[in-house]
């Protein structure tokens, strides 16, 4: 009878785990589903193109063109990646392939803590730091004026935020590649580098790739630090000094007023949808590939 | 030629590693500057008086407050969720089995939805609901953008878990169930990890609580009441014209720094300290 009792516990125990795991997996797809129906009443009479691509914002007369903060969104996801990617990838190969095991210890913290700062610390910073510099000195050597708020101060907020991101997927996808292919490249006279840049970066492209695609939703998706730092200009913007409106931005400036407006609230919703759709493809991409490489390394 | 290269890029490596550590330097050395400066015991221990928002008296006392009714909340319904899920991935399924494979793609997925997307999904479902921007409201969404970061960092431990210590709780007559007070004992530094984890996120996300917490000067008495919380505290006095406020922001800033740093570092030393008495 107590043997009875007690399996009858496990599975109980099991059935309710087992919801609670679809759950997660529902909550997926059920976000999807609701920002859909969200966001249809915009899509309703649109196309799906004069939504994307054009420019022409104008909420109140029912004209809702994304394409500022599409180009607002791409601009900053792009200069974050090519601040971020080089300083990373030097970062991850010293680490991995050059330093000691003592160098370690103490970056390690470092990078804990660049993972760990909120956006908004980023924010204050960006405010405090980024925007200034810009303004008196860099944007003085290219263009007459700048305030600062620019696509080039998020995109280096930006950068840094997914330095950390970066750097330990990079660490994880070098440390995988067997020893024998270092020593095989050494013992034929390479030198380090060549060893580093021949045999471990080209072997780890695919990961690579994943990686940087990875890092790259989630510059996509970054909203208070950018938001603190960005202008909030809706227009396309021509230069990385001129001001930009991300789309994230976008949807956290206007939570207050969207209920006032139907189908300007649909067209935020739609805002987030674009936003959920590339971070769920990004990621899935990305993740089964990073999946298949740790099962090979296995 | 090769020798020169050589040397060029240890030096470019050094460098890209300095940068790094000038990043973490200039955030943390910033942030405390500031925030010292406008720091005093009024700020942590007040509420917002009567004049606050043109500089007068008072400190922000009630996004503290808010700040930790949220996260304690939150991360505690965040474990009651993530452990079971976890022990149900790693014991109840198989290694390979395609259940687990979906279910932790889809962690992996929900870890990178942005937090502003889960704002937005929440504040439709609470108008849906009607429910309005509440402390409940904050901890809900709180806890559905921490679980993945839960039941991630507790698997990655949970997947290394010694096959043999399993099989020998079978072989004493415990069931898949009862073998949890086991499993549970050997990640416990994997929990402790991934709570600290969890409480960063959750002190420090601002874009998803927007929506759904809303703010208030005091502290709120019931779950249907808004909350006030750190990260929008800075937020919205940041974004002042007066300077006080704004130093209120920098203390603020700097309130949300500490706690932030104090958790990263005390989860770097539980995964030096507990690894190395884990059976392997």
């Amino acid at each position: 009878m107590r043997i009875n009792f007690r399996t009858l516990c496990d599975k109980g125990a099991g059935g309710m785990m087992f919801i609670l795991l679809i759950l997660s997996v529902v909550l997926l797809i059920a976000m999807g589903i609701g920002l859909w129906f969200k966001a249809a009443p915009v899509l309703e009479g649109r196309m799906l193109k004069d939504l994307l691509f054009s420019a022409n914002w104008k909420p109140l007369k029912g004209e809702f063109g994304f394409l500022p903060f599409v180009m607002g969104t791409l601009w900053i996801t792009g200069i974050a990646i090519i601040l971020a990617l080089p300083i990373s990838l030097l970062a991850a190969t010293f680490l991995t392939e050059y330093a000691r095991p003592v160098i370690k210890k103490y970056v390690f913290p470092a990078l804990d803590i660049l993972a760990a700062l909120p956006s908004v610390i980023y924010g204050v910073w960006g405010t405090l730091i980024i925007v200034p510099w810009i303004s008196e000195e860099l944007a003085l050597l290219f263009v007459e004026y700048s305030t600062g708020y620019s696509a080039l101060a998020s995109g280096i907020v930006l950068g840094v935020m997914i330095l950390p991101l970066l750097v330990s997927l990079f660490i994880e996808l070098f440390s995988a590649v067997p020893n024998d292919l270092r020593e095989a490249s050494l013992g034929l006279g390479a030198t380090k580098w060549q060893t580093t840049h021949r045999v471990v970066l080209r072997k780890t492209i695919p990961g690579m790739i994943a990686a940087v695609v990875l890092a790259i939703s989630r510059a996509f998706g970054e909203t208070i630090a950018v938001l603190m730092v960005c202008g909030n200009l809706a227009q396309v913007p021509n230069s990385m000094f001129d001001a930009v409106y991300p789309i994230p931005a976008l949807i956290a400036n206007n939570y207050g007023e969207m209920l006032s407006l139907p189908l300007y609230e649909a067209a935020l919703m739609f805002a987030a949808l674009i936003l959920f759709v590339v971070v769920l493809l990004f990621n899935l991409a990305s993740r089964m590939v990073l999946y298949r490489i740790e099962k090979k390394s296995n | 030629m090769k020798f020169f290269i050589e040397k060029l890029m240890r030096v470019l490596m050094i460098l890209s590693l300095l940068l790094v550590f000038g990043f973490v330097f200039s955030i943390v050395f910033t942030i405390f500057s500031k925030g010292w400066s406008a720091m005093s015991w009024d700020m942590i221990t007040k509420l917002p008086g009567g004049g606050f928002y043109i500089g007068k008296e008072g400190g922000f006392l009630n996004a503290i407050v808010g700040s930790l009714y949220i996260v304690g909340a939150s991360t505690l319904l965040g474990l009651l969720i993530s452990i079971p899920v976890v022990f149900y991935l790693n014991i109840y399924l198989k290694k390979k089995s395609k259940l687990a494979y979906v279910t932790r793609l889809a962690y992996d997925v929900l870890f990178g939805v942005p937090s502003i997307v889960y704002g937005a999904f929440a504040f439709t479902i609470m108008v849906y609901l009607g429910v309005k921007a509440s402390l409940l409201g904050g901890i809900i969404v709180v806890t559905l953008l921490i679980i993945p970061i839960f039941v991630r960092s507790m698997d990655e431990v949970a997947k290394e878990f010694p096959r043999e210590i399993l099989d020998a709780t079978y072989s004493l007559g415990a069931t898949r169930l009862e073998t949890i007070r086991v499993v549970v004992r050997q990640i416990a530094p994997g929990i402790a990890t991934a709570t600290l984890l969890s409480i960063g996120r959750a002190i420090g996300d601002a874009a998803a609580v927007i929506f759904t917490a809303g703010y208030t000067d005091s502290i709120p008495t019931s779950l249907s009441q808004p909350v006030a919380t750190l990260p929008l505290a800075v937020f919205f006095q940041l974004s002042s014209p007066i300077a006080e406020v704004q130093d209120r922001a920098y203390a603020a800033a700097l309130v949300l720094t500490v706690i932030v740093l104090i958790l990263s570092l005390l989860g770097r030393y539980f995964t030096n300290r507990f690894s190395k008495n884990k059976l392997k």
